[in-house]
């Protein structure tokens, strides 16, 4: 017998808005109207700000850690648009700040969540998503779950998990897609390659040619998109979710971005990237497009541009109030919530404060006053 | 969303709680426990069985999946029948990928659905770590109270006879230092049938610990729904020189040993304690506020275990009780081992058991 082919693929890209703002109209075509560009615009601008002042906070001492957005945002806020709010749901890294938002996330959430505050996770009931997940890739299987929850609950919800392009080099990368795959539930897996896995480039991270590919193993309708295109993410995630919604299973999207600020407030990029790299990557920012764009078309102008600014920074400064002005929690908080309701043993203990060995009395070591904020 | 009430048990009570749609359900414990008395002989396997098909039938949320849990009714049998009951969509086998399952399911459990996992292996669940400590063991703590876990986790645990060092873990030593988990350890068949229906009930994720070596013993298991709280130990026998504790499978090499040591004049509280978290030191107190003397057999290696965890519980609760140093008896500090005659040698047995006893009575 003669050798014959037996599978061939092939990975398509798509970019409807390129850098120089100019569009793509024949796949423009039912995508984003102009109120929705002007939309996504001032969403990515007050997630932009969010990012400075987040930034400033954790410099000045007030917050553990954080990690900017910087750069990313086109493809929280196309797919978050391309999602339909209160029904799909978002299961999310810590990349995708504006779509948690566009999805109903009190904005201060973020913030308290990076100060520690366990409440910054409380998801509020009419919001369909997870709290951040910081471990690499684990969530990717908790948005399987879900979406085979769904099938089992016969509802026509769509899943979204996003995630880097070093988390596709975990295990439970793999576990979910084949899961995904094997089970055709409603997921889309949305990859934002933002070139580095903290101080490892992408193309130390895997020998593949794109990441996109990674999703053929699993069969697995698979799209690599520019991902500063707030045009491509949103028509990419759209398609992905009819398809799911119509029982075509799971979708993968490769959005090719780049992070242009650090790692996180821990990590100092300088030393490991080249400042040329950089810079061309500054040239593709999705929000410069985005302002070319509509500048060109008449939606936009500076006036429009310096009211955007000021909004976004009183905006954004009511949140940091807001998450400042909640009181720190109390000590003996952290046993609130270990079991639905709290054994014996563990009762003891937040009575106390102490084990019983100890012999020390709560008083004593001033651990039932309320800890203070950094 | 379509949110199912908790199905609630005759005589139990339905609790709401934010982090658990529908609610969840408590049995009422305070109904004495059915008599271990009579001749409906089964195995452990089969008790295991009829507690899922109980609860399976009761709640609509329940569902097991494993590795050949359904068409091939289980590597170990202990699922036989129940795809034909209950059909595909809630026996379900999984590719083979525990982190994969175990993952899936902690996030089925947090959307409302009842999940039991199987584990063929507790030695398995080492891949799947991350999922279990530090997702489903904090879901509720790290959300703020706001998603739950009620899961249960089961399998074989501890060495099944010349499985080799990687197959033959005893996890309860690793995982009982993890806080926000629920460990069941079931020695015989009428506390596995007990045991795992509390467990399936139960709101938070609940690690149950079988044995491969336990699988086919055989005991009488009353055909009534029966729930066993977690965090009482049994009272085996009664005796005042030493008080015995020990749960799972040594539970066995106790009760033998106890017989020898009865010959010879020396009668010991055995304590099997059923659950490792929550542990009732309680009772092991109580005991040895009678007896003075204690022995803890534990089939997990001796460093930092369970049976550590108790000798420093008594030294803080009850110092003043002891007539003597507390002994433990656990496994060897070594990998276990494949052959045969070693793995024995490894493992708590009645001899040494006994001569552990007589070591706290010196």
């Amino acid at each position: 017998m003669p050798k014959k082919t037996v599978y061939e693929a092939k990975i398509e890209y798509m970019q409807i808005l390129n850098e120089e703002g100019k569009l793509d109209d024949k796949l423009a075509k039912d995508t984003l109207t102009d109120e929705q560009v002007v939309y996504l615009y001032e969403q990515m601008s007050i997630g932009r700000q969010y990012d400075e002042i987040a930034f400033k906070l954790q410099r000045s001492g007030r917050m553990g850690t954080y990690p900017q957005n910087k750069g990313q945002e086109a493809n929280a806020v196309g797919a978050g648009l391309a999602l339909e709010k209160g029904k799909d749901w978002l299961i999310p890294c810590y990349r995708e700040n504006a779509a948690l938002f566009m999805h109903g996330l009190p904005m201060h959430y973020v913030l308290l969540h990076w100060m520690g505050d366990e409440r910054g996770n409380q998801i509020p009931e009419d919001c369909r998503m997870t709290p951040l997940s910081i471990p690499i890739g684990t969530h990717m299987l908790h948005a399987m779950g879900i979406a085979w929850a769904n099938k089992l609950r016969g509802e026509d919800s769509v899943v979204t998990t996003f995630f880097g392009d070093g988390a596709t080099s975990e295990g439970d990368f793999h576990a979910a897609m084949n899961f995904a795959s094997v089970m055709q539930v409603p997921v889309i897996f949305y990859c934002q390659n933002n070139q580095w896995a903290i101080s490892v480039p992408r193309e130390s991270q895997m020998n593949s040619a794109t990441v996109a590919q990674k999703a053929i193993a699993y069969d697995m309708p698979t799209i690599q998109i520019d991902g500063n295109d707030i045009f491509a993410t949103y028509k990419a995630t759209k398609d992905a979710a009819k398809r799911a919604r119509e029982g075509g299973g799971p979708s993968f999207i490769e959005a090719v971005t780049y992070r242009l600020g650090d790692h996180t407030t821990a990590d100092d990029a300088r030393r490991y990237r080249d400042q040329a790299e950089v810079d061309a990557w500054k040239a593709r920012d999705p929000l410069i497009r985005t302002r070319i764009y509509m500048e060109k078309k008449g939606l936009w102008s500076d006036k429009h541009q310096t009211e955007l600014e000021d909004r976004a920074k009183r905006i954004v400064d009511e949140v940091a109030k807001t998450a400042f002005e909640i009181e720190a929690p109390a000590a003996a908080d952290f046993f609130d919530h270990m079991f639905a309701t709290l054994p014996d043993a563990l009762a003891r203990q937040r009575d106390t404060m102490r084990t019983s060995s100890l012999g020390l009395d709560p008083d004593q070591i001033g651990l039932a006053a309320r800890t203070q904020r950094a | 969303m379509t949110t199912i009430k908790a199905p609630t048990p005759p005589g139990g009570t339905l609790h709401e709680h934010p982090a658990l749609p529908g609610g969840f359900a408590i049995p009422d414990f305070d109904k004495p426990l059915p008599s271990r008395e009579g001749d409906r002989e089964i195995q452990y396997r089969e008790a295991l069985r009829e507690a899922m098909n109980e609860e399976m039938r009761r709640d609509e949320r329940v569902f097991l999946i494993g590795e050949e849990v359904a068409e091939y009714n289980g590597a170990y049998k202990i699922s036989q029948g129940m795809l034909d009951e209950f059909g595909a969509k809630r026996i379900i086998d999984s590719p083979i990928s525990e982190n994969g399952f175990a993952g899936m399911s902690i996030a089925a459990a947090m959307y409302g659905l009842r999940p039991i996992v199987e584990f063929m292996s507790w030695s398995f669940s080492l891949v799947a770590a991350d999922q279990l400590l530090n997702n489903a063991a904090k879901m509720l703590y790290m959300s703020g109270g706001q998603w739950g876990c009620p899961i249960v986790f089961r399998g074989n645990d501890g060495a099944g006879g010349q499985l080799g060092s990687t197959h033959s873990w005893c996890v309860e030593g690793l995982y009982a230092n993890v806080p926000g988990l629920k460990i069941v350890i079931p020695s015989n068949p009428y506390d596995a049938k007990g045991l795992l229906k509390t467990a399936i009930l139960d709101p938070d994720p609940v690690f149950v610990l079988e044995s491969e070596r336990m699988l086919g013993d055989k005991a009488h298991v009353p055909e009534e729904e029966y729930f066993i709280p977690f965090g009482k130990a049994r009272l085996v026998r009664e005796g005042s020189d030493c008080t015995v504790i020990s749960f799972g499978r040594p539970v066995q090499f106790c009760m033998e040993a106890c017989e020898q040591l009865a010959a010879d004049g020396i009668e010991c509280d055995l304590l099997d304690m059923r659950t490792i978290r929550p542990l009732d030191m309680e009772s092991v107190v109580e005991s040895l506020k009678k007896t003075n003397r204690i022995v803890i057999v534990d089939q997990s290696w001796p460093f930092g275990g369970v049976a550590s965890e108790v000798i420093a519980q008594i030294t803080e609760q009850a110092f003043d009780w002891l007539d003597g140093p507390p002994v433990r008896v656990n496994t060897e500090d070594v990998p276990t081992p494949y052959a045969k005659g070693l793995e024995a040698a490894y493992l708590p047995n009645a001899e040494k058991i006994v001569a552990g006893v007589k070591r706290s009575l010196a």
